[in-house]
């Protein structure tokens, strides 16, 4: 057999198996090549306590009750914690598909919080690809309790403003990441220990277990010198149950409020002491308006 | 090697008049309906690919999962996470043959009904298939319709026991696509 037939042999076989491979690849796939947005990165708009890179779609209304018992180590008279509970009631609102407000009230400090988040880039694949979702969140809050009722309390001095830059991957399947550096303002603090701005790093992931549980851990590291000593980093695991149209987050947390300025610089929970919450946050949407698809 | 040559020319000239006898559709619309007591889930999409083979009958068509609308958007976030699990399976995929094509005349304008007999591959379950598909010609212009059904569970579609009222164990698969002839692209 010399060269050419052999040549010859293997176009025929080839010609043979392009006639039996599928037509549809005369369609030349296309659809390859269109933008894919990844999808489902975190179960929910939170972590535990930070805001994740998820948002509330277009037209949802995402009603979000929050609930922390008191601490593990406050005794059996207290029953471990089960007799006292600090609650937020809230909600979230997808103007767009990419920003999002929301509104919320904690019973702890009698603090009221608004927010929005907006996302920049989509993690994506397939046509200008981007391996992570970037988004901003801004937030405010307003203590209507007055911590020192020995002088004159204007309502600025309550006030409390967080910035933050989400950016969040979701690695495999499974496994979901995201870092957050964020700035928080205080208007006013207690002491001149405390310092007005504080920078922090906050980190978190997931993995998930099965379809529809996640198990969810969150770091936040405060930069030093910046706040006192007498208050911890936070610290929260837990897991995120899907039931539909609920999404269920059961978890132990250091932190006792549930606003940004309050988890972020002024957790004073010590894990090594006992000094955890059990919490849980409860999240439902409800599909407001339906937005006009192509 | 003039000759190979001569002859693989040929052959490749050959196989283009062959496809000049294919309809096809990259805009085809596919829905699907499934209702139960709870709750009604509707989704469509306007991208479906289709072939269709003239001389043989042969028909293939191709659906990205992900292209599916819903109303709601937490619905189609699940039904691509969980249910279809689009990243695993990311196409539903028909491969069959129409067994009374000859019956079909492009050039003739009217009604045509078609026997399709083949294989469902969604959520990679495969599943054989017999249905109807109406075809109608007009002006030259070829357009088909088909409706059947197909059950989840036979595609390995889990359905959680805590929401197993609220979604129907049955789909109602509707495809509606004008098929153009085939030119291949230059």
């Amino acid at each position: 057999m010399n060269k050419f037939s052999l040549l010859a042999l293997l176009m025929i076989s080839c010609c043979t198996i392009q006639a039996q491979a599928d037509m549809l690849t005369l369609l030349d796939d296309s659809s390859s090549m269109v933008r894919e947005p990844v999808t489902a990165i975190f179960k929910t708009t939170r972590i535990i306590n930070l805001p994740s890179v998820e948002n509330t779609a277009a037209g949802v209304f995402d009603f979000k009750i929050g609930h922390r018992f008191g601490f593990l180590n406050s005794g059996s008279k207290e029953l471990f914690g089960l007799d006292q509970a600090t609650m937020r009631l809230g909600g979230e609102f997808g103007l767009t598909d990419n920003l999002m407000v929301g509104i919320g009230r904690s019973t702890f400090e009698k603090t009221v919080d608004g927010y929005f988040k907006w996302r920049l880039i989509r993690q994506s694949r397939g046509k200008h690809a981007s391996p992570v979702t970037i988004s901003v969140f801004g937030a405010a809050a307003l203590k209507t309790i007055n911590s020192n009722p020995d002088r004159t309390n204007f309502y600025v001095n309550n006030l409390f403003y967080t910035s933050q830059l989400l950016i969040g991957s979701k690695i495999s399947d499974r496994l979901s990441l995201q870092v957050s550096p964020t700035y928080i303002h205080r208007n006013l603090t207690l002491n001149t220990i405390e310092k007005n701005d504080v920078f922090a790093v906050g980190a978190g992931g997931r993995i998930k277990l099965t379809k529809r549980t996640t198990l969810n851990a969150e770091y936040i590291y405060v930069l030093p010198n910046q706040i006192s000593t007498d208050f911890k980093n936070s610290l929260s695991l837990g897991f995120d149950i899907e039931t539909g149209g609920h999404v269920f987050q059961v978890h132990l947390t250091n932190s006792t409020a549930m606003n940004e300025k309050g988890y972020i610089t002024e957790t004073v929970g010590d894990w090594a002491k006992g000094g955890v919450h059990l919490g849980f946050n409860i999240a439902r949407v409800f599909t407001l308006w339906r937005p006009k698809k192509k | 090697m003039k000759n190979l040559l001569r002859w693989m020319t040929c052959m490749v000239l050959f196989s283009q008049t062959m496809t000049a006898q294919k309809y096809f559709t990259k805009v085809g619309s596919v829905s699907f309906i499934s209702a139960s007591t709870m709750e009604k889930i509707e989704a469509n999409t306007k991208s479906a690919n289709c072939v269709l083979d003239l001389p043989t009958g042969a028909v293939e068509m191709a659906i990205l999962i992900k292209s599916f609308n819903f109303e709601k958007a937490l619905m189609q976030e699940h039904f691509n996470e969980n249910y279809l699990e689009s990243d695993k399976f990311p196409k539903a995929i028909f491969k069959g043959m129409i067994s009374n094509i000859a019956d079909l005349n492009v050039s003739k304008d009217g009604k045509y009904e078609g026997k399709v007999k083949g294989v469902i591959t969604i959520h990679g379950e495969s599943k054989p298939i017999e249905t109807k598909v109406n075809f109608t010609v007009s002006g030259g212009n070829l357009a088909a319709t088909a409706t059947f059904k197909v059950t989840l569970a036979d595609f390995k579609i889990e359905i959680p026991a805590l929401v197993k009222d609220n979604i129907g164990k049955t789909a109602e698969i509707s495809i509606d696509a004008k098929l153009d002839a085939f030119k291949k692209p230059q």
